[in-house]
C-alpha cells in the first residue's frame, strides 16, 4: 500500500498549485467570469505550457499522463482555485473522444488541444435527456457521401469557443438504445448550426446547439457508424473522476476559508470558532472531507480496471461527493454568515462550483441509482 | 380541537382569493412565479393596490389605516399571496418601523410618518447590521454625537435590503460609548437625502443587487428624529425584531414552492419516465412535504395563541429555524429537478423579456437556491435562534 503521489505527479501538483495561487486570484477570476468569452486565453495558454493539458493524455495519445491519478491530481488543483476554463470539455471529453475513436488525421487535433491552440466541446445531452447517456434523438442520415444532422443539443459547455464540436447523433435504433449512436466532428461555423450562448452560474459559458439539416462529409464521423456508445461511456467515466476530484479540491478551499474565518471573525468578544456549536460543525466537515478524498482515490484508482468495478467506484464517488459537497458548501456559507453571500468573496464562487458539479453528468440521486444497479447484478 | 378554518375565516380566505384574482397584475405574478424580482415601480404599484383596499398594513390598527387583522387572518392573507405569486410586502416601513413608532414614538412622529408609509411617499430601509456587528448586534459602532439640536452621525451599516430604493433609513446608533453596550444605543430616523449619506451596492452570489452598504460621514440629523428616549434604542430594537420574525415560518412560500417542485417533477423526464415517479426524487419530496404539513400546524398552533399585534416569543425562534430548513430544502429540490438546465445563469433572462433557455420552470432555480441561503443567516441567524431557545427554555 502506498497512498503517496509519484514524484512526477507531486511536481505537477506543486507547480500547478503555485501557479494558480499566484496568478488565478479572485479578482482575475471574477474579471474572466464577467468577460464576453467567459474564459482567459492567456491563462489557458500558460497552463498548456505548464503541461497541464498534456498530463490529461497518455503517451500513446501524445501526452505524458492520462491515468486516473494524473487526472485527479490536475482537477483537484483546478477545483481548489475555482478555475472556470473548460479543461473537462476541451481535453477530457472532446480531446479524449477524438483520441479514442479518431483516425490518424482526426487525431492530429489532439496535438493542437495539448498545445493549447484548439478548444473543443462535447454536444451530447439533449433538452429531454437529463442525465441518460444513451438517450439521443438527434438524427444522422446518410445522403451519398454526406451525413445530414438534425436535432437539438442542450447546455453544451464551451460550444462557442470550440473550433470543433464533437456531436452525437443516432444513425439507427430507438431513442434510448446504446447501439446506433455515432459521433461526428462538427467544425465551428458549419452551415445549419445555430448556437444560443449564455453564461453559466458557476462560470464559463454554454450554448443551446440547434442542428438544422447540417451537412457533413462522411469523413467527419469518429469511428464506426452507430458504435460510439462504449467510447462515450468510457470518457464519461474519466470525466466523472475529474468532476469528483475538482469538487473535492473546491471543498478543500471552502473548508480552509471557513477555518480562517472562524479563527479571525470576532463576535461577543471572541473568535466565533471558539463557540463549541461551530467548532463541532467544522470538525464534522473535516471528517467528511477525509471520506471525500478516499472516494476520489477509489474512483481514480479503479479507472483502468474492469468496467463494472470502475463504474461502481465512480458512481459511489459522485454520490458521496454530491452529498458531502452540498454539506460543505452550505455549512461553509452558514458559518461565515452574510459575507459568504457576496459575489466578491472567494467562497461564493467556490460554493457555486461545488454545488453546480451536481448538474453535470449525473446528480447525487442518479449516481445512487447507478450504484444500486451496478451492485445488484 | 378543530383543525379546520371557521366559516368566517373561510369567507375571509375567499375574499382574499377573489381580490388577488382580480387585482394582482398578471404580468407581475408571472414574473414572480418565474423567480424574478419586482422593480421599484412594480413594488410600489402593488403596495398602492393593496392600500386602496385597506390591506397594505395587516397588523396596523384601523385608526392609522391598517386592516387590524388577527394572526390567523394575516396567515391566511400571506398564504394566499404566496400561492398567487404576489410580490411580498416590503416590510421595513410597514411591519418593522411602524410598530416601533406606534409604541415608542411621539404623536407627531406617528402622524407624520405613518401616512407616508401607507401612501408610498417614503420607502424605508433598516440600518441595523454593521461589518463588525452581525449576530452580535449590540456591538454596533455607528456613532451619533449631540451638537445643539442635531446629532452628527458617522459610521457604516451593511446588508441594507433594498436601500437603493429607500429615501429614509431607521438606524441603531451609539450615543453613549462609555456604558454597557446595550445601554448606549439610540434609535434614529435619517433622511437619506442628507449630505454625507452614501449607498454602495453589494452584489450577492446569485448576481442580484438587493443589499447595500450605507455610509454616514458627518450626517446632520435633527434631534426630533430620535425615537423615544436617548440610549433606550436597544429595547426598541428588540421589540422590532420580534415583529421581523412574524411570518418567519414562511409556510405560504414553502407550500407554493413545493407545488412548483411537483409541477417540475411531472414535466421533467428521467430515464423515459416523469421525475415525479422516480423513487429517490419522490422520497425527497415526500419527506419535505411531511415536515411541511406538521410545521403548518405548528405555525397555526402558535399564531392562533398570539393576540392581535403581538408576536410570539421563543416559538418564533423555533418557527424560524424549522421554517428556513424546510424552505431551503425545497429550493434544493427545485435545483435538482431542473437537471442540467439549472446550470445557465438566468437572472438577466428573468429580468428581461428573453425566452427561457430550457423549460420555463428551470429558469433561476439554482440562483434561488443560493440566494435563499440568506434565510438561515439574516434576521438573527439560526445559531442565534437556537441560543435564544435554549436560554429561554433552560431559564438561563
Amino acid at each position: 500500500m502506498n497512498f503517496d503521489l509519484t514524484e512526477e505527479r507531486q511536481m505537477l501538483q506543486d507547480s500547478l498549485r503555485r501557479f494558480l495561487k499566484d496568478r488565478y486570484t479572485t479578482d482575475l477570476r471574477n474579471q474572466i467570469i464577467e468577460s464576453e468569452t467567459g474564459i482567459s486565453d492567456k491563462i489557458w495558454g500558460e497552463l498548456a505550457e505548464l503541461g497541464v493539458i498534456g498530463a490529461l493524455f497518455t503517451e500513446e495519445q501524445g501526452g505524458f499522463g492520462g491515468a486516473g491519478f494524473d487526472i485527479s491530481t490536475v482537477f483537484e488543483e483546478l477545483g481548489r482555485a475555482g478555475v472556470v476554463e473548460p479543461f473537462l470539455d476541451t481535453a477530457i471529453l472532446g480531446g479524449g473522444l477524438i483520441a479514442a475513436l479518431g483516425n490518424d488525421s482526426q487525431k492530429d487535433l489532439v496535438e493542437e488541444v495539448i498545445g493549447g491552440t484548439l478548444h473543443l466541446a462535447f454536444a451530447h445531452g439533449e433538452p429531454t435527456s437529463r442525465y441518460d447517456l444513451s438517450r439521443v434523438e438527434t438524427t444522422a442520415k446518410s445522403d451519398g457521401d454526406e451525413i445530414v444532422l438534425t436535432g437539438r443539443k442542450a447546455v453544451v459547455v464551451n460550444a462557442e469557443a470550440a473550433g470543433q464540436i464533437v456531436v452525437s447523433a443516432r444513425e439507427s435504433g430507438g431513442a434510448d438504445e446504446e447501439g446506433g449512436i455515432s459521433l461526428f466532428l462538427l467544425p465551428a461555423g458549419t452551415q445549419g448550426v445555430t448556437l444560443r450562448g449564455y453564461p453559466l452560474l458557476s462560470g464559463g459559458r454554454a450554448a443551446e446547439v440547434t442542428l438544422d439539416e447540417v451537412r457533413l462529409p462522411v469523413s467527419a464521423r469518429l469511428g464506426d457508424a452507430g458504435a460510439a456508445f462504449p467510447a462515450i461511456a468510457a470518457r464519461v467515466a474519466v470525466a466523472n473522476v475529474a468532476l469528483a476530484a475538482e469538487a473535492m479540491g473546491a471543498m478543500e478551499t471552502a473548508v480552509e476559508l471557513t477555518r480562517e474565518y472562524l479563527m479571525t471573525r470576532k463576535q461577543f468578544g471572541r473568535p466565533i470558532g471558539t463557540f463549541q456549536a461551530l467548532a463541532h460543525r467544522y470538525s464534522d466537515l473535516l471528517i467528511e472531507m477525509e471520506q471525500a478524498r478516499s472516494a476520489v482515490i477509489n474512483a481514480a484508482g479503479h479507472l483502468a480496471g474492469p468496467e463494472r468495478e470502475r463504474d461502481r467506484h465512480i458512481a459511489s464517488a459522485r454520490n458521496l461527493i454530491g452529498r458531502v459537497g452540498r454539506l460543505v458548501a452550505e455549512e461553509s456559507i452558514q458559518m461565515h454568515g452574510g459575507i459568504a453571500m457576496t459575489q466578491e468573496y472567494e467562497l461564493a464562487h467556490i460554493a457555486k462550483r461545488i454545488v453546480m458539479t451536481d448538474h453535470r453528468l449525473g446528480d447525487t440521486d442518479y449516481h445512487l441509482e447507478r450504484f444500486i444497479d451496478l451492485s445488484a447484478a | 380541537m378543530d383543525l379546520s378554518y371557521s366559516p368566517e375565516e373561510i369567507a375571509f380566505r375567499d375574499e382574499v382569493r377573489a381580490f388577488l384574482d382580480e387585482k394582482l397584475p398578471k404580468a407581475l405574478a408571472d414574473k414572480i412565479r418565474r423567480g424574478g424580482h419586482p422593480s421599484k415601480a412594480e413594488q410600489e404599484e402593488w403596495h398602492a393596490i393593496l392600500n386602496e383596499r385597506g390591506w397594505l398594513a395587516p397588523n396596523w390598527p384601523k385608526e392609522y389605516g391598517g386592516a387590524e387583522w388577527n394572526a390567523v387572518q394575516r396567515h391566511i392573507f400571506e398564504e394566499e399571496c404566496a400561492f398567487a405569486s404576489a410580490p411580498r410586502i416590503v416590510p421595513f416601513g410597514l411591519s418593522m418601523l411602524a410598530p416601533v413608532l406606534m409604541k415608542f414614538g411621539s404623536k407627531e412622529q406617528c402622524d407624520h410618518y405613518l401616512p407616508r408609509i401607507l401612501d408610498g411617499t417614503d420607502w424605508w430601509c433598516q440600518g441595523y447590521s454593521e461589518p463588525g456587528a452581525g449576530s452580535d448586534l449590540a456591538s454596533l459602532k455607528t456613532r451619533a454625537v449631540r451638537e445643539g439640536d442635531h446629532y452628527i452621525v458617522n459610521g457604516q451599516k451593511t446588508w441594507t435590503t433594498l436601500g437603493q430604493y429607500a429615501n429614509w433609513i431607521f438606524c441603531l446608533v451609539r450615543t453613549d460609548p462609555d456604558v454597557k453596550q446595550q445601554e448606549g444605543i439610540s434609535f434614529l430616523l435619517i433622511d437619506m437625502d442628507t449630505p454625507g449619506v452614501e449607498v454602495r451596492p453589494i452584489i450577492l452570489l446569485d448576481g442580484t443587487h438587493e443589499v447595500n452598504e450605507v455610509w454616514f460621514t458627518d450626517v446632520k440629523v435633527p434631534v426630533e428624529n430620535l425615537v423615544g428616549e436617548e440610549n433606550k434604542g436597544w429595547t426598541y430594537a428588540k421589540y422590532l425584531l420580534t415583529h421581523e420574525r412574524t411570518n418567519i415560518a414562511g409556510v405560504g412560500f414553502s407550500e407554493a414552492g413545493l407545488a412548483s417542485v411537483k409541477r417540475m417533477a411531472r414535466a421533467e423526464m428521467s430515464d423515459g419516465k416523469p421525475l415525479a415517479v422516480n423513487p429517490h426524487f419522490a422520497a425527497r419530496v415526500a419527506k419535505v412535504e411531511i415536515d411541511l404539513m406538521a410545521m403548518a400546524t405548528t405555525n397555526l398552533r402558535i399564531i392562533s395563541k398570539a393576540a392581535v399585534g403581538q408576536a410570539p416569543g421563543v416559538e418564533a425562534s423555533m418557527l424560524k429555524v424549522k421554517g428556513t430548513i424546510i424552505r431551503q430544502e425545497i429550493n434544493d429540490l427545485a435545483r435538482r429537478a431542473a437537471g442540467p438546465y439549472a446550470m445557465p445563469f438566468a437572472s438577466e433572462l428573468v429580468e428581461g423579456d428573453n425566452d427561457p433557455i430550457g423549460p420555463d420552470y428551470a429558469g433561476p432555480v439554482a440562483q434561488k437556491y443560493f440566494n435563499n441561503r440568506k434565510l438561515s443567516i439574516f434576521g438573527g441567524s439560526n445559531e442565534i435562534q437556537r441560543g435564544i431557545i435554549a436560554k429561554v427554555k433552560m431559564g438561563g
